[in-house]
């Protein structure tokens, strides 16, 4: 069945739904208006933490025109993107736990009412003691300290240790040992359109929500557990989103907000967060401490790695359950790796929670192992292109932690990119102040298992077949703006060879659609795609039966394209898709099907296993050619290279586009980008002004390769191409610098301070705490279930 | 320092009373509203006449989200009163379509990519719009400068400078 050559797989087309948005059309969340809407409003936490004794609300509530008042009290349920760590509550109930936590919220028939009755609300606060570092976290044991109770030690989230293989043994065979440490700040999604909801509580007990969320079915499972109502009765839509990078992943409390105070007044309201507020909702990328040690041949074969990482949490659990254990967990997925250990802390601090950003765990690692590399290479006096080629995990193959590897490109990956760079001409080469760097990485298509457990599908997709030829694609799927509404149409146009113009999307709406997991985890293309497929394929099994009676056709020589059924060896034997369409429905009744996609058996079996397996990986090789100011320090980034394995390319022209969004947005995170707070605990610049993120003139050219290893897991082929972009790029730069001015900056961001100290040798090498970590869970290769590839 | 309800309520009759009827004249019609003249042009675009095309990022003149052309300048409309912008010609997104069909910069934009989660692109357009017409054949570098107030987060700015530059070369329709 699968067509060889394709009518719309791999062809540049425009999204199905770009034209709307340039021309004003989209309605985003806070561009819906209802009749009779009211405003709502959050007041935040001064403190960094303090213990909320009383919320006077009584002035507030009499101000005309303000309809609700809420407190913590009104939604004591808590809630959390984990199921094993609940610890959010829509408005803080005894402590806010950092500056710009919720405490109360109100609806008022304008938004300057709405602002107005926030500063009638009096709250008691008793402020405690900011725990702001991570070593800090680690070391306070006073019970007064703890941000949390429900945790077992202080402040102390999670704790973890892993080995895979023989570690000490491989260590002792090792010829040199390099040991680095390493600190990547954290930063922020910033997406151009500011978190926006909208309550509204119809007289038949239902309620509908609209956010601009990446994940309306775990929205919805949050709904229904802090409003205590059933899930049958809550709405959840995702308005078309206006940037996410995983700043829109998790439940949030403007939104159970918006819906309660809809609850409580029988009025829609509608809460869109200043810039501000967007900063301390934040989930980015974790500040990380890290520590690596690296065993090698003096060939530079890898032997053994030790890897230990420090992540600041924030104020509460968010994803961070599994951003500790992504630290450790595709390490291995890159390069031939014998044994392994991992150990890794997430710590509660009194600042905004981290979580999900682009890459998710994995950008904070990959960015030591890939400066530790470089650093090896140099040592034993290789290319360290070289050092890795010698060293790339096979396809089909299992990783020492247990990773199971479809396809891989990396090779090709490197070598097409070495090229294009002229790496070999540049690489030492170039005029001090002008360097060239390299590096390389891997990611999920996908996270292999879902945030709670069950046993159903990861992603669902419902057609409905029209009289006259239109088909409407359903589907859980949230559009972040990556393309995932026109992924459906081309997968479906594919299948039936009809035109784009001829399918319909509906997606993100639990009322109307199966539900899909959400955009996250670079899963929706490989998931989406293969339900749709499936879907297709299921009314194919109606449809061309009954055009092989019409055109005395047999079924094995019908294909479907450009709009009509027809026999491949007598192409003039055909009906239109229309009429085929038809003629089954009259024979089978209504046309209809679902497909569903669940991801391959997880082959692991030890506690943190859920974490890595994926699908398929995806691999990326970036190629950083920058200068740099000795006087100034000021870096240009003059060109980057990026070659990637997307397995097959289902809009090359989309995947460039992530490719391009992933570099700049890696760029900003190694140059510029940190959110970082003052001694008291409050957010140092959180406006977009003092946040320094790249504009149009500190944005390079990109270079793209795009990489076919056509994948049996993915739908025509296709892996992963949202994320894994991003996380060469940032230790790329760092190894561009050190090629330039000869200077090793171990810290992200690389701001120019940083380098003149570096230059003039007052750098200090990161320090990394002390810490007991666990016993570690011990597993081997061989161990856990054996789960078939497929050819 | 806390207010007492007196004081707020006086405020917020005050918020809310202090209206005028404003005559502007956007996308080539002249639109009469009655609005509160603390609102920015931003609220009042969005709010009273219902263009929601143009889109807020910050509201406080940090993203170049919010960009419209008044007098054929691009301005950031949640830094000037909607009381200001009286008397002058105001462009927005929506006022670039033509008899249905799209500014060739928007068709530009949709078909090269240029657009992902398209947030910041009614903004970008109309920037480069303003760009075009008083320099119709700018380089990359200056086209670059020109957007150089427009943040983007998604596109990394490439598909958007080739969108600008295939409508200079006049591929687009």
């Amino acid at each position: 069945m699968k067509p060889k050559v394709f009518s719309v797989i791999g062809k540049p087309l425009p999204k199905i739904d770009a034209l709307a948005k340039c021309v004003g059309d989209t309605r985003y969340a806070d561009d819906i208006e209802l009749p009779r809407m009211l405003y709502g409003k959050l007041l935040r936490s001064p403190y960094p933490h303090a213990r909320i004794k009383a919320v006077h609300t009584d002035k507030a509530a009499k101000l005309d025109g303000v309809y609700a008042v809420l407190t913590g009290a009104d939604l004591p349920e808590k809630f959390g993107i984990m199921p094993s760590s609940q610890d959010e509550e829509a408005l803080a109930v005894e402590k806010a736990r950092y500056a710009g936590d919720p405490v109360a919220a109100v609806a008022a028939a304008s938004e300057s009412v709405a602002e107005e009755a926030l500063r009638l609300i009096e709250v008691d606060y008793e402020p405690l003691k900011p725990i702001l570092s991570i070593e800090e976290a680690l070391t306070s044991n006073e019970e007064s300290d703890r941000i949390h109770a429900w945790n077992r030690r202080a402040n102390i989230h999670k704790a973890v240790s892993l080995e895979f293989g023989d570690v000490a043994g491989c260590f002792e065979q090792a010829e040199e040992i390099f040991e680095d440490t390493f600190f990547f700040q954290g930063n922020t999604h910033l997406p151009m359109e500011q978190y926006c909801a909208i309550g509204q509580y119809g007289p038949q007990d239902k309620l509908t929500l609209w956010s601009s969320t990446q994940t309306p079915h775990y929205l919805h499972r949050a709904l229904a557990k802090v409003l205590k109502l059933p899930m049958a009765r809550i709405r959840v839509i995702a308005a078309p989103v206006g940037g996410g990078f995983g700043g829109k992943s998790d439940p949030f409390s403007h939104e159970i907000c918006a819906a309660k105070l809809s609850m409580v007044t029988g009025r829609p309201v509608k809460i869109t967060l200043t810039r501000e507020e967007s900063f301390y909702v934040h989930r980015g990328r974790h500040p990380v401490k890290m520590w690596i040690k690296t065993g090698v041949k003096k060939d530079g074969t890898l032997q053994a790695m030790h890897f230990r990482s420090f992540l600041d949490g924030g104020g509460y659990s968010s994803y961070g359950l599994a951003s500790v254990y992504y630290t450790g967990a595709l390490q291995t997925v890159t390069y031939k790796l014998p044994a392994y250990k991992f150990e890794g802390v997430r710590v509660f601090t009194n600042k905004p929670p981290c979580g999900p950003k682009r890459g998710h765990g994995t950008p904070q690692p990959r960015y030591a192992v890939e400066i530790q590399l470089d650093k090896i290479a140099e040592k034993l006096g290789m290319d360290p292109i070289e050092l890795r080629l010698k060293q790339l995990v096979e396809p089909n193959s299992i990783t020492v932690n247990g990773l199971r590897i479809s396809t891989c490109g990396l090779k090709e990956c490197i070598e097409k990119v070495a090229a294009r760079a002229e790496w070999k001409k540049k690489f030492r080469r170039l005029p001090f102040g002008r360097g060239i760097g390299f590096a390389a990485s891997g990611y999920i298509s996908g996270a292999g298992l879902p945030i709670y457990w069950n046993e159903m599908p990861h992603s669902g997709v419902q057609l409905r077949l029209d009289r006259g030829g239109g088909i409407t694609v359903f589907c859980g799927s949230a559009d972040i703006g990556q393309g995932s509404d026109s992924i459906l149409a081309y997968a479906v146009a594919e299948e039936f060879g009809v035109e784009l113009a001829d399918i319909r999307v509906v997606t993100a709406d639990t009322d109307l659609t199966p539900v899909d997991l959400g955009s996250y985890s670079s899963r929706v293309t490989v998931m989406t795609g293969n339900a749709a497929i499936q879907a297709c394929r299921k009314l194919k099994e109606l449809l061309l039966p009954v055009a092989s009676e019409l055109l005395e056709v047999p079924v094995d020589d019908l294909e479907m394209a450009e709009g009509q059924v027809r026999s491949r060896s007598y192409p003039k034997r055909a009906i239109s898709f229309a009429e085929c369409v038809e003629k089954a429905e009259g024979k089978h009744g209504t046309l209809g099907a679902t497909g569903s996609y669940w991801p391959p058996k997880n082959p692991r079996g030890f506690k943190g296993a859920g974490v890595g397996p994926t699908p398929a990986y995806s691999y990326s090789a970036s190629i950083v050619e920058l200068s740099c100011d000795p006087e100034t320090a000021e870096v240009k980034i003059e060109k980057v290279w990026i070659a990637h394995d997307c397995g097959r390319a289902f809009n090359p022209l989309l995947v460039e586009g992530q490719s391009e969004g992933s570099v700049y947005m890696a760029l900003g995170e190694a140059l510029m980008e940190e959110q970082v707070f003052r001694k008291n605990g409050l957010h140092k610049f959180p406006s977009i002004l003092d946040y320094k993120s790249p504009t149009t003139l500190e944005s390079p050219e990109v270079e793209t390769i795009l990489i076919e290893t056509n994948d049996p897991e993915g739908p025509f082929g296709a892996k992963e191409a949202g994320q894994g972009f991003l996380l060469p790029v940032i230790p790329a730069v760092a190894n561009a610098l050190y090629d330039a001015i000869g200077v090793r900056i171990d810290e992200i961001p690389i701001t120019p301070d940083k380098i003149l100290r570096a230059l003039e040798g007052r750098l200090k090498p990161v320090s990394v705490p002390s810490f007991d970590f666990p016993p570690p869970i011990k597993w081997q290769p061989g161990e856990g279930i054996e789960v078939p590839q497929k050819s | 320092m806390r207010k007492s309800r007196k004081d707020s309520k006086a405020k917020s009759e005050q918020n809310g009373l202090k209206k005028r009827l404003l005559r502007l004249k956007v996308n080539g019609e002249l639109k009469e509203v009655a609005t509160e003249t603390s609102k920015t042009l931003l609220e009042v675009l969005r709010e009273d006449l219902g263009l929601t095309g143009t889109k807020h990022g910050c509201e406080v003149g940090e993203c170049g989200t919010c960009t419209v052309l008044i007098d054929k300048q691009p301005v950031l409309s949640c830094l000037v009163l909607g009381v200001e912008s009286e008397g002058t010609e105001i462009v927005t997104v929506e006022g670039l379509m033509k008899d249905g069909r799209p500014h060739p910069l928007q068709r530009a934009f949709a078909d090269s990519g240029a657009t992902q989660c398209g947030y910041c692109i009614p903004g970008i357009i109309l920037t480069a719009k303003s760009l075009l017409d008083e320099n119709p054949r700018p380089s990359r570098d200056e086209i670059r400068e020109a957007l150089s107030g427009n943040l983007c987060r998604c596109t990394g700015y490439v598909k958007i400078l080739d969108a600008v530059e295939q409508v200079v070369r006049g591929e687009v329709a």
